[in-house]
């Protein structure tokens, strides 16, 4: 089933006049209200009325999470602060987070694409939807919430944590539809396990699983343990949020890129030159329809392919293969997004740590640990343990503030964390051995 | 009357204790009474040596995170009620022990008991009153 049926298949001429006139309309509105943008056209002498093609788009500026944090918390809003009806954030450390507004309308348009990427994933409006994705800040729990609500299913916003609970609801409600990340939901498989119910023999049937990194091996895993069709879901706060891009549960052959409000690019991450479809390089969006927080070429860090074949689902939108890799260091952690240097930060903010550490991110059953081995130092060390751990358990919490994860924190003698070449080698990422 | 206590910091792993043995050896440096710490992860080793600037300055160079406590040094005669008796008068005083560890001297007749308190001086000042003979490191490392 499609739910916007003239939108998500359009002929690509249609689509593209489309695009066209929202790139356009987008140029002017940024150049007008948003000084960020204006200084950037300026610099480089460019005009709202130069994009004249939709290739024209390679002539716009990108833009980075650094333009967002540069701007924290609100400046790179297009609108007057009464418009903004809802506010999103990625973690991080003050200074360091990254704010994203939206208007009435861009919650429905949100609202909207979720709904077609329930649908896109086998859901109807008859359904009950379990939604396992943090409410809060994050942009998964809300977006997903609202998505099913358009839909017409009913949202049960159960949000993370309290597993076995969880397993309870499941089974009590009859839930038809579940959103989590792909980890959480073998998590929940085995706890089911172990509280002796078969969640295969629920009657849920379709995982819409997202906001961490997963494999076609994890895939076949999921399906298999709990008894239902996986889909990948794709979005990102800075561009809206989850339903930016979805499996269809026709063909599970990449996702459907919602184009007539992202207008997506692939570049080389070190020369910023567009790709041709099929070569691999970094996910770049453009939001068309965007009033809050509308950006150009938003640089996602993210390594994929676009794919414009047709599918056999029907939909005429380009494809982007499953997110695999990242341009740069940011690690996925139980679907909290981790930069070394937030980790960095919270440790020179310690009283008499040294920034030498090490993240080691291991995959223990299907929950991804990380561990924070920091060195001793003279001006920390205790011939008392208490005064050590206090160290250790200080940190732990400051991670879990400011980053939202949990972390633990091993101290390690100086020396001990591998230097190549004066380097310190930071993160050992195990995941993704044997 | 306070003395020097080395403490080393030690990863939980085999050979790390005898890589000190090894350094404190060769430097000459003779351990008079140890206590070890430990946690899963991490634990401490509590050293008094015969000499303290030669064993901090080798641990060092070699990369150990190395620190200076002071500590206080009792000798009591071997008998019941030794320790008792000191532990009473500190608890009377409020004065905490935040760790402890003791050794027979070679004649087999007196224990030493080294004591790390919340507050050091206080602690000399009533074990001294007291008529405890508190012992100086210059004697202690040449017991």
């Amino acid at each position: 089933m499609i739910f916007d049926v003239k939108n998500e298949t359009l002929p690509r001429e249609d689509m593209e006049r489309l695009q066209l006139r929202r790139l356009q309309a987008l140029c002017e509105r940024v150049y007008v209200n948003v000084p960020f943008y204006k200084k950037k056209f300026d610099e480089k002498g460019l005009k709202p009325t130069d994009i004249r093609t939709l290739e024209d788009v390679r002539l716009l500026p990108f833009t980075d999470k650094q333009d967002l944090r540069n701007h924290y918390p609100f400046g790179m809003f297009a609108v007057s602060r009464d418009q903004i009806v809802r506010i999103h954030s990625s973690s991080g450390t003050t200074g360091k987070a990254t704010v994203v507004g939206y208007t009435k309308r861009d919650l429905e348009t949100w609202g909207q694409l979720m709904a077609r990427s329930f649908v896109a994933a086998g859901a109807t409006p008859k359904d009950m939807i379990h939604n396992a994705y943090g409410y809060g800040l994050f942009t998964g729990g809300l977006g997903a919430h609202f998505g099913g609500e358009t839909l017409g299913a009913a949202v049960v916003p159960v949000s993370g944590g309290a597993t076995r609970r969880q397993v309870m609801l499941l089974k009590d409600f009859e839930s038809d539809v579940i959103c989590c990340t792909p980890s959480y939901a073998l998590f929940l498989a085995e706890s089911a396990a172990e509280m002796g119910i078969d969640i295969r023999k629920l009657p849920l049937r379709i995982g819409i699983f997202g906001a961490e990194p997963w494999t076609e091996e994890m895939r076949r895993d999921i399906e298999a343990k709990l008894g239902i069709k996986a889909i990948d879901i794709y979005g990102l706060s800075e561009v809206m949020g989850p339903g930016v891009a979805i499996e269809c549960e026709d063909a599970q052959d990449g996702l459907h890129i919602q184009e007539d409000h992202f207008l997506a690019e692939t570049i080389d991450p070190d020369s910023g030159e567009v790709l041709a479809p099929g070569q691999e390089g970094e996910l770049v969006f453009t939001t068309l329809t965007k009033e809050g927080i509308p950006l150009l070429r938003y640089r996602t860090r993210d390594l994929t392919t676009l794919n414009t074949t047709p599918c056999r689902c029907g939909r005429t939108t380009t494809r982007m293969r499953r997110v695999t890799g990242r341009s740069d260091d940011m690690l996925i952690i139980r679907g909290v997004n981790v930069f070394p240097s937030q980790i960095e930060s919270i440790l020179i903010e310690t009283e008499g740590l040294t920034p030498h550490y090490q993240l080691i991110i291991e995959r223990h059953g299907n929950m991804d640990t990380l561990e924070v081995q920091v060195e001793v130092n003279e001006s920390m060390f205790s011939d008392e343990i208490k005064n050590l751990q206090r160290v250790e358990s200080k940190v732990t919490k400051n991670i879990k503030e400011f980053l939202g994860v949990t972390a633990k924190v091993k101290l390690v003698e100086p020396k001990t964390i591998a230097r190549s070449e004066g380097k310190a080698k930071r993160i050992i990422d195990k995941r993704n051995e044997g | 009357m306070k003395v020097d206590q080395l403490s080393i910091f030690l990863e939980n792993r085999a050979g790390r204790l005898a890589e000190v043995t090894r350094l404190l050896s060769e430097a000459g440096v003779n351990i008079r009474a140890l206590s070890l710490a430990d946690t899963s992860d991490f634990g401490i080793l509590r050293l008094i040596v015969s000499d303290f600037e030669t064993a901090k300055a080798t641990l060092k160079e070699n990369g150990f995170t190395v620190g200076r406590t002071s500590v206080v040094a009792v000798e009591i005669t071997d008998k019941p009620g030794g320790l008792h008796a000191i532990l009473s008068m500190l608890q009377e005083e409020g004065i905490n022990v935040e760790y402890m560890y003791a050794f027979v001297t070679q004649s087999g007749d007196r224990a030493v008991l080294i004591f790390r308190f919340d507050r050091t001086d206080q602690g000399i000042e009533l074990l001294q009153k007291n008529g405890i003979n508190v012992i100086s490191g210059d004697k202690l490392y040449t017991l």
